[in-house]
């Protein structure tokens, strides 16, 4: 009789434990009853929900809420990144409880837009507002004439280093990868304990946006034709970039690190890393993290070119905001996605209290960003002479449908290379089988 | 523990039953039990019973992102059994429970026993001491670990050097498998150790006078008198050791934090059913395998209770 219990228990609890969010709720978390982090100023007016997790937000919402009678914002903060898309996932499962604007990277559009889960803002005078932003961000939210998104923030890279190891080893700033890895030699000859750069195998829209400059087109796919994709992972310009980290790491030059750990960032700030290779938001990241070297100076460059004659700018992260199929009152939550970061004074606040990089043309074109002076770089003016240039020369790029599979797997055979299993071309061939694969277990045609 | 519990109480269910029908004063005993009984079985069925149906009937489906859902009976539980990945993790889970279980008891067991024969303070102590870890969150438990293993914060580093030596890499691909088994083994030893104790405060310590007169050492006490007559509680430990250990999921999972590499999604069947539905959106498929993975463990522990049933008292 007990056995029957215990083993029951067992059953019951390998499936609870993988169910429990699929169980359909009785709350609906949209617009009515939800609770809100920030005060309601116009408590007749429509509550619009939104998740969002940018550092200083609440100020950018009482800014909206100040300004607008009709629709107010009710902001929860429902975990950064995959924490919030496993919650909204979750929820487009369930048919309820999602929010009715919810903060994405433009890197999971598709995901969700293949499950009908974002509101095409083209009906509701989205296309208006294209020319205020730029052509690159515009391109990342948008498929065909259909509008999922409104960006906000993004991520031109570049190449932020420690003047004061530069200056202590002798090592002049590289502005080619040839010259990059010349560094990393000289650093290691001149007996430095730390290396030049961590290549993290875990680095997902990092390693992509590296292999994009050298010509990556890694997806083909439009939201018109959802069942149709096209998947080219192991290209020449992929296979270049793969092989010249592969190099760098059996020559010992450079760690391989996971991103993102703590032993990662305290190596970040204290000198073991000498070059973060970043995107535009990376100095908000570093200056959040202790145990920062007392002598550290921070300076930026522009990211290092295969070909110093024609450069060629990537972009790794940017935010967007969309409006999700669950909305109650659609119309009044897409005033809230085009409308929060639409206005120079919520910028202000998103430049110097979040670290983010607009990608809203008015602000972008000012002179008061470009001449920014940044304490962190001793005083260097990094918009001016890095990121403006970096996101004017970004174009757009597209991801899959599938991009947490395809991150994933990428990770798993970038760790495999690294491990000496395989080399850089077979781990990405087996990357691209992999994702051909299950491309057409998905239903996918690939082209 | 309870087979004479058991025993005890069959004749007393048996006599109720044979009189239900019977009196009105019975029928509205009944009415008071159904209203007692009430509040937990509506959590019972409304939190259990209705969340099982529903991903099972889930699991019977087949969604995929390019072409809906479509219900196709039991062909997600043929791919299941089919799916190197899921039959991958299955193997690690068994090689886990090889090497796992005889260790963490073999720990429980030896504290069990010497705390058995102390009788100062100090067992009081030490019992508390082996129990802590126990009373650490499991999740709390694992960051700590992945703390410890560290290369940057944790000590290995630290006494290596003393010794001019450079420390292994707790993280490395070809670490990890240990590092999870002293980390199961430090939290749940105490927990064991627990069980065997009280139920060797449970024997007749008359026997044990017996046992000395026919000229027992400790050793063979132990051995030959205790060791036997625990062993339905040694059967118990080892079920639910087994249970645990099929489903393995927070400690990897949160070690994966530290060591993506080294630790892919679908490291354990628990771990891979729960990436596929949250990270890959595959809800249909994971209720699968989170059934499947269920059916094994059911089966894995009938198995295994009916081999023991003569030590479990269980017959």
């Amino acid at each position: 009789m007990k056995f029957k219990i215990l083993a029951t228990a067992g059953v019951v609890a390998v499936a609870a434990a993988a169910l429990t969010g699929c169980a359909p709720t009785a709350d609906s978390g949209s617009s009515a009853g939800a609770s809100c982090t920030n005060k309601i100023v116009n408590t007749e007016a429509t509550q619009v929900s939104v998740w969002a997790w940018y550092p200083a937000f609440e100020e950018v919402v009482d800014l909206f809420n100040n300004t607008h009678d009709d629709v107010q914002i009710c902001w929860t903060n429902a975990g950064q990144g995959n924490d919030e898309y496993t919650k909204f996932s979750t929820a487009i499962e369930a048919g309820s409880g999602a929010p009715d604007v919810i903060m994405l990277e433009s890197e999971v559009l598709s995901s969700f837009t293949i499950r009908n889960a974002l509101v095409d803002l083209a009906e509701f005078g989205a296309a208006d507002v294209k020319g205020d932003y730029t052509e690159g961000a515009w391109s990342d939210v948008t498929s065909g004439d259909a509008v999922y998104a409104i960006p906000v923030d993004s991520g031109p890279m570049g190449m932020l280093y420690r003047k004061d190891i530069f200056d202590t080893y002798g090592i002049a700033t590289p502005t080619t990868w040839d010259e990059f890895a010349a560094a990393a030699q000289q650093l290691k000859d001149a007996g430095s304990d730390g290396v030049l750069v961590n290549f993290p195998t875990n680095g997902r829209a990092f390693n992509q946006a590296l292999f994009a400059q050298a010509g990556s087109v890694p997806f083909v796919y439009d939201s018109a034709k959802p069942t149709d994709i096209g998947i080219d992972v192991n290209d020449d310009g992929s296979k270049k970039v793969l092989s010249y980290w592969q190099e760098l790491v059996d020559a010992g030059l450079v760690t391989t690190d996971d991103a993102f750990t703590a032993d990662y960032n305290t190596s970040l700030v204290d000198g073991t890393y000498a070059v973060y290779l970043a995107a535009a938001w990376g100095p908000g990241y570093l200056q959040g993290l202790s145990d920062a070297d007392s002598s550290a100076e921070w300076r930026v460059a522009p990211l290092p070119q295969w070909d110093a004659a024609a450069p060629v700018q990537v972009n790794w992260g940017g935010s967007t905001f969309a409006v999700t199929a669950q909305a109650k009152d659609k119309a009044a939550a897409a005033v809230v996605a085009t409308d929060i970061f639409g206005s120079d004074e919520a910028w202000k606040i998103g430049i110097e209290k979040a670290a983010l990089f607009p990608t809203y043309k008015s602000i972008l074109e000012s002179d008061y960003f470009a001449e920014l002076e940044y304490p962190f770089f001793g005083g260097q003016q990094i918009n001016k002479d890095v990121f403006l240039e970096a996101a004017a020369g970004y174009g757009g790029f597209t991801f899959s449908p599938f991009q947490n599979y395809a991150f994933d797997q990428l990770t798993e055979q970038q760790f495999a290379m690294v491990q000496g299993e395989k080399d850089a071309s077979q781990a990405l061939d087996d990357l691209q089988d992999s994702l051909v694969k299950y491309a057409g277990e998905q239903g996918f045609t690939v082209k | 523990m309870s087979s004479d519990t058991l025993h005890a109480a069959t004749p007393g269910i048996r006599r109720r039953s044979a009189m239900s029908g019977g009196s009105r004063i019975d029928r509205k005993r009944q009415r008071w039990g159904w209203f007692f009984v009430a509040p937990f079985a509506l959590i019972f069925i409304g939190f259990l019973i209705v969340p099982l149906v529903y991903a099972f009937w889930m699991s019977l489906q087949t969604s995929t992102l390019a072409t809906g859902t479509q219900f196709t009976w039991f062909a997600n539980y043929v791919k299941a059994f089919t799916d190197p990945i899921f039959l991958e993790g299955l193997g690690r889970v068994a090689a886990f429970a090889f090497i796992m279980i005889p260790i963490q008891m073999l720990v429980a067991l030896a504290a069990a026993l010497v705390l058995d024969t102390l009788t100062s303070w100090l067992s009081k102590f030490s019992r508390l001491m082996i129990f802590v870890p126990y009373a650490i969150p499991v999740v709390i438990g694992a960051l700590m670990w992945g703390f410890l293993y560290s290369p940057r914060f944790g000590p290995a580093t630290d006494i290596f050097g003393l010794f001019g030596l450079a420390a292994p890499d707790f993280l490395a691909q070809s670490a990890i498998f240990g590092s999870l088994i002293n980390i199961v083994t430090w939290q749940w030893s105490g927990y064991y150790m627990i069980i065997i104790y009280s139920a060797l405060r449970g024997v007749d310590p008359s026997i044990y006078e017996a046992a000395r007169i026919d000229g027992a050492n400790g050793w063979q006490t132990a051995t030959r008198i205790k060791v036997p007559m625990i062993s339905s509680s040694m059967v118990m430990v080892l079920i639910f050791a087994l249970i645990g250990t099929l489903q393995f999921f927070t400690e990897p999972q949160v070690l994966r934090s530290v060591a993506q590499g080294a630790i892919p999604v679908s490291y354990t069947p628990n771990m891979y059913a729960y990436t596929l539905a949250f990270s890959y959106s595959q809800f249909n498929y994971a209720s699968a395998i989170a059934f499947s993975l269920g059916i094994i463990v059911f089966i894995g522990s009938y198995i295994f209770l009916f081999f023991t049933r003569k030590q479990s008292g269980l017959k």
